[in-house]
């Protein structure tokens, strides 16, 4: 138990999934303590979704986000909280927050959250490190905590009674950083957050020529063609492609994984499918754990064989 | 504009993974060590940014530690003007490495760019937390950097393919997610030359280990949560294919 705050975040008016995952957490850890939520400008109006907040705490300001403002902002209704546990999304907004909350308030910051629980007189904490390969557990009786998005359930943090809305003021902060504006993604030739077969390719891959050799499997099974990151990142397919955390998730009815390793990023877009396939040489990949079929043999002889046999 | 890239070599994943015997920490006697991925794309948009004629100098930076001078003469054959290593004690792990590369970064650089994170930064992510140190700003998550009148123009990446542009005033320390193209590959003949050619700078200190912290208690794979069942043959994945009304 204890008092725990939650640093929500927000786009286009909606409250992201994260900021009620991590509120129901809080809820369930605060066991007699209290249970607040930070939120920014005009989500001020929307603070009746935080059911499970005691408190919800209103930041005057921009709807717009702002790595600084919002940072500071946060670090000052913090600072005269002073609560035992800081939740921040482990995500694009929390990474230029969490992290200078840690420093200036001298709390110690533990990444990549998948698990946390009440321990003792604190916390103990669970971290994916290592693209998921290692579960790393630590402790502290005082922390700013960064959450994975879809480690806890967003329902929890809808329900309960009302929260008492108060108004805080902090000071300007300086505007060493200013928001010019929001690029939206370029339209995709396909959609595949709408795609009922996925074939979805990762490093394995090993180079562009080889994305052929998936796409003749999409083809084949019907399916569209999907990627992980590295693949964007590596230029062979357009970011419309890219599954995972910063790009779309997806609910096809199967979702074919050729040659990726399962980090916690990709998981993020992908995990909740009800058929997944995998085929990686790692056995030990972390996909195999969201899969529900596997196999560890060569990608491209098993798109082959699939070909010949269909 | 005088650019800083922080570069640090992290264990490779596609190597396997053991714990050690303390049951806290990777064995890392066997381990593969390559440059953190992130950091590959803060190097690769740093020397795009210079041969743009936006920034005057790119200097690699890295704590001492596994093939760190390899890494350094081949950020140098990429396109970087120096190198520096930081030797010293008191660096382990991302919060005091942040603490130690405050100490040893003057104000002499307007950008300092990093990857924007690492699969072993447990204790936070490096650049917003040296920022907060130094007392300037940060973006993480930055796709994209262009020069401009106080500072610079940047790309934050959020989700979906969703972005924001801000400008920046420098000095900023910008978490690097992805340069604005696929980073250059050094061929081995001219990490080689460079290796004759040029040096590596050296800068040693001590750096401060009494910032929070939290304790480990394990390390461990991931419990296994019933998991796949594995196929012996294509046969078997084609019949399921089938199955699921896929094929």
């Amino acid at each position: 138990m204890g008092n725990i705050l939650v640093v929500t975040e927000h786009m286009k008016g909606e409250f992201q999934d994260i900021s009620l995952e991590m509120l129901g957490r809080a809820r369930q850890l605060a066991n007699g303590g209290s249970c607040s939520a930070i939120v920014f400008g005009g989500m001020k109006d929307r603070a009746s979704e935080l059911g499970a907040a005691d408190r919800v705490l209103c930041v005057e300001g921009n709807d717009d986000f702002n790595p600084e403002a919002y940072a500071s902002a946060a670090l000052e209704v913090i600072q005269a909280e002073s609560p035992d546990l800081v939740l921040v999304g482990s995500t694009s907004m929390g990474m230029d927050i969490a992290p200078v909350l840690g420093v200036s308030m001298d709390l110690p910051v533990i990444s990549y959250c998948s698990g946390i629980e009440n321990s003792g007189d604190g916390y103990e904490f669970t971290s994916q490190l290592y693209g998921g390969k290692m579960d790393v557990k630590s402790s502290a009786s005082k922390a700013v905590a960064m959450v994975l998005a879809g480690s806890f359930s967003a329902d929890e943090g809808k329900s309960g009674g009302s929260a008492n809305v108060e108004d805080v003021s902090v000071g300007a902060s300086s505007s060493r950083v200013q928001f010019k504006e929001l690029i939206e993604p370029e339209a995709a030739d396909v959609d595949i957050t709408q795609s009922d077969i996925l074939v979805a390719v990762g490093r394995g891959i090993g180079s562009k020529d080889d994305i052929e050799v998936a796409q003749e499997l999409a083809e084949t099974l019907n399916a569209d063609l999907a990627c992980s990151r590295p693949v964007v990142d590596a230029g062979w397919l357009p970011k419309s492609c890219q599954v995972g955390k910063s790009g779309l998730k997806v609910n096809p009815k199967v979702y074919i994984a050729l040659g990726i390793s399962g980090a916690p990023e990709h998981l993020e877009g992908m995990k909740d499918v009800s058929t997944i396939i995998a085929v990686n040489t790692d056995k030990n990949a972390p996909i195999f754990d969201v899969a529900h079929y596997g196999m560890t043999d060569d990608l491209f002889d098993i798109c082959e064989e699939i070909g010949d046999s269909l | 504009m005088k650019i800083a890239v922080l570069l640090k070599q992290v264990p490779d994943l596609a190597e396997e993974l053991e714990v050690d015997d303390s049951g806290k920490a990777l064995d890392t006697e066997y381990i593969k060590f390559r440059l953190n991925e992130y950091d590959e794309h803060a190097l690769e948009e740093a020397v795009c940014l210079k041969e743009a004629g936006e920034a005057s100098e790119v200097t690699a930076i890295a704590l001492d530690g596994e093939e760190v001078d390899k890494a350094l003469f081949t950020a140098m054959a990429k396109g970087a003007d120096k190198a520096l290593k930081l030797t010293g004690t008191g660096a382990e792990g991302s919060r005091n490495a942040a603490a130690f590369f405050s100490e040893a970064l003057d104000s002499e650089y307007d950008l300092i760019m990093t990857g924007v994170q690492s699969v072993d930064d447990r204790e936070g992510m490096m650049g917003p937390m040296l920022s907060a140190m130094l007392k300037i700003p940060c973006v993480s998550v930055v796709t994209r950097v262009d020069g401009g009148s106080s500072g610079v123009t940047v790309k934050k990446e959020y989700f979906g393919g969703l972005m924001a542009a801000f400008d920046v005033q420098t000095p900023a320390v910008l978490g690097i997610q992805a340069a604005r193209q696929t980073p250059r590959y050094a061929p081995v003949s001219k990490v080689r030359q460079i290796q004759q050619s040029a040096s590596i700078e050296e800068k040693s200190l001590i750096g401060s280990t009494d910032s929070a912290r939290s304790e480990v208690t394990s390390m461990a794979p991931p419990v296994k949560t019933g998991g796949a069942k594995m196929l012996g043959s294509v046969d078997e994945l084609v019949e399921l294919l089938k199955e699921k009304g896929v094929a």
